[in-house]
């Protein structure tokens, strides 16, 4: 039980996804200019990523350690996360039009969303239990989700702003983004 | 090596064969009706109709929240939508619709309480007592409707009130929905007069408050020949208001309405040839989709 604690205020707080180990920068600028799609992509993330460490750890070791192709980890993993996207889209779209609506553009996104191959990738690494892998994946993707709705926030506010004109638009962005990287840096030695 | 090649070789197989049963299993049935209209609409995705895409409007079509001639590029296509359909069309062929301000009280014309100095948004200055102008009904003039427009088609003019730029407007609506005080009407492209007075306060009041107030003299609803201008009421007061669908453009009551509040614009008379024609942005009949390219 403690060791699920340690993980997750790792994952959220001291090794946030994006703000510390730079993965999955792309959705971080690209969906966080408004709040209601910042948490529209959290969801969709965080649902993938759950399903992806389990698949991604029974591949691991069922399939690539006992043949002895660990080195193909990698490419065998980005097969599995683009297929499971696709499989999980025509799922969702068939049994929930609702949540289908509600996700949208950015489930397919997640395809290549690199935070998720990353992570998949650090529960192999970190040699996790199925439990340990699913529980760091999760609060990698709350990471992720919190790093995104807090971005969202400051924008939305940035919108009224008076910005001077070379900073306007992505320079003001970056800037947000570097010093809320540094603020969380401050969570280095909670545990 | 062999055994790298075979067992990735075996994942994509069985993924593959995953992806294509789950394809069959969970197809999800799509109204073919959505597909047809949809290869009628012109493709452009303008957004004139204001739904988003053409697929967005061929889908509300079939679920009955659009009509037929909402679409402005594609011409004669609703009478086609509507054999789809099994209906027959309405007479009113699709005429474009654009975004009017129903207030010309700007910063020489209106009278202010107070100076407005916060952020430069209307729901933001309408906290504040209801706006620093005199006028509670009129445009704020902080350009929330800039700000929304999809298209760039609102800038805010000298006056601090939006300049709708007719060439750029597709009559989607979004401002309309935007507008705190819901100042913005949208209007056929044909029709050229317009009250430009929202304030429903009493004649003396109002005129107070904006020397271009609706005063509800009411000569403007004694003279029209079409019956189409008329002061409504409510609770909140009264205030002149056009009815688009009986209006002929005739301006009568622009010359008759002594406080200068309805307004009669230029007319546009070339119309869209999508087939043979570069977008026009100065022919405000152009939705300047870029279909024509």
């Amino acid at each position: 039980m403690q060791e699920m604690f340690v993980i997750i205020i790792g994952a959220v707080f001291i090794n946030n996804i994006v703000l510390s180990q730079f993965l999955g920068i792309c959705p971080f600028l690209g969906v966080s200019k408004k709040l209601s799609s910042a948490v529209g992509m959290g969801v969709a993330v965080t649902f993938v990523m759950a399903l992806a460490a389990i698949i991604t750890w029974l591949v691991q070791q069922l399939v690539l350690v006992p043949l002895g192709i660990g080195y193909l980890q990698t490419i065998a993993f980005i097969l599995v996360i683009a297929s499971l996207v696709q499989f999980v889209e025509m799922v969702i779209r068939k049994t929930s039009p609702d949540l289908y609506r509600a996700l949208g553009v950015y489930l397919p996104l997640i395809t290549t969303n690199c935070a998720v191959l990353g992570i998949a990738i650090v529960n192999i690494q970190k040699s996790y239990t199925l439990a340990s892998s699913l529980v760091n994946s999760v609060a990698n993707a709350l990471g992720f989700t919190l790093a995104l709705v807090l971005m969202a926030g400051i924008r939305e506010r940035l919108e009224d702003a008076d910005i001077p004109k070379s900073l306007q638009g992505m320079p003001i962005s970056l800037i947000t983004a570097a010093l809320m990287s540094v603020a969380f840096l401050g969570f280095t030695g909670l545990l | 090596m062999l055994i790298a090649f075979i067992s990735l070789a075996v994942m994509g197989a069985i993924f593959g064969v995953v992806l294509a049963v789950a394809g069959k299993k969970f197809a999800v049935e799509i109204d073919p009706r959505i597909e047809s209209i949809q290869k009628l609409l012109p493709g452009a995705n303008c957004g004139s109709c204001g739904f988003p895409g053409c697929g967005g409007y061929a889908a509300a079509i079939v679920a009955g929240k659009a009509g037929f001639n909402s679409c402005a590029p594609g011409g004669g296509v609703s009478s086609k939508i509507a054999e789809i359909m099994g209906a027959t069309a309405d007479s009113n062929e699709g005429e474009r619709k654009i975004a009017q301000l129903l207030c010309a009280g700007g910063l020489e014309k209106a009278s202010f309480d107070y100076k407005y100095e916060g952020i430069k948004d209307c729901h933001a200055a309408l906290a504040q007592y209801k706006g620093p102008k005199s006028c509670k009904f009129g445009c704020v003039g902080m350009g929330s409707c800039t700000k929304v427009c999809p298209f760039g088609a609102i800038k805010m003019g000298p006056e601090q009130l939006p300049v709708i730029d007719a060439s750029l407007c597709t009559g989607c609506g979004v401002c309309v929905e935007n507008c705190p005080q819901a100042v913005l009407k949208l209007a056929g492209v044909s029709k050229l007069v317009h009250v430009r007075c929202s304030n429903k306060e009493k004649g003396k009041t109002a005129k107070d408050a904006c020397t271009v107030a609706c005063i509800k003299c009411k000569l403007c609803e004694k003279n029209c020949p079409e019956n189409a201008i008329t002061v409504i009421g409510d609770a909140n007061g009264s205030v002149a208001v056009i009815d688009y669908e009986k209006c002929t453009n005739c301006g009568t009551c622009v010359a008759k309405c002594p406080a200068k509040t309805i307004e009669q614009i230029m007319p546009v008379t070339e119309l869209c040839k999508p087939a043979n024609d570069q977008p026009d942005s100065s022919n405000a009949n152009c939705a300047t989709c870029g279909l024509c390219k």
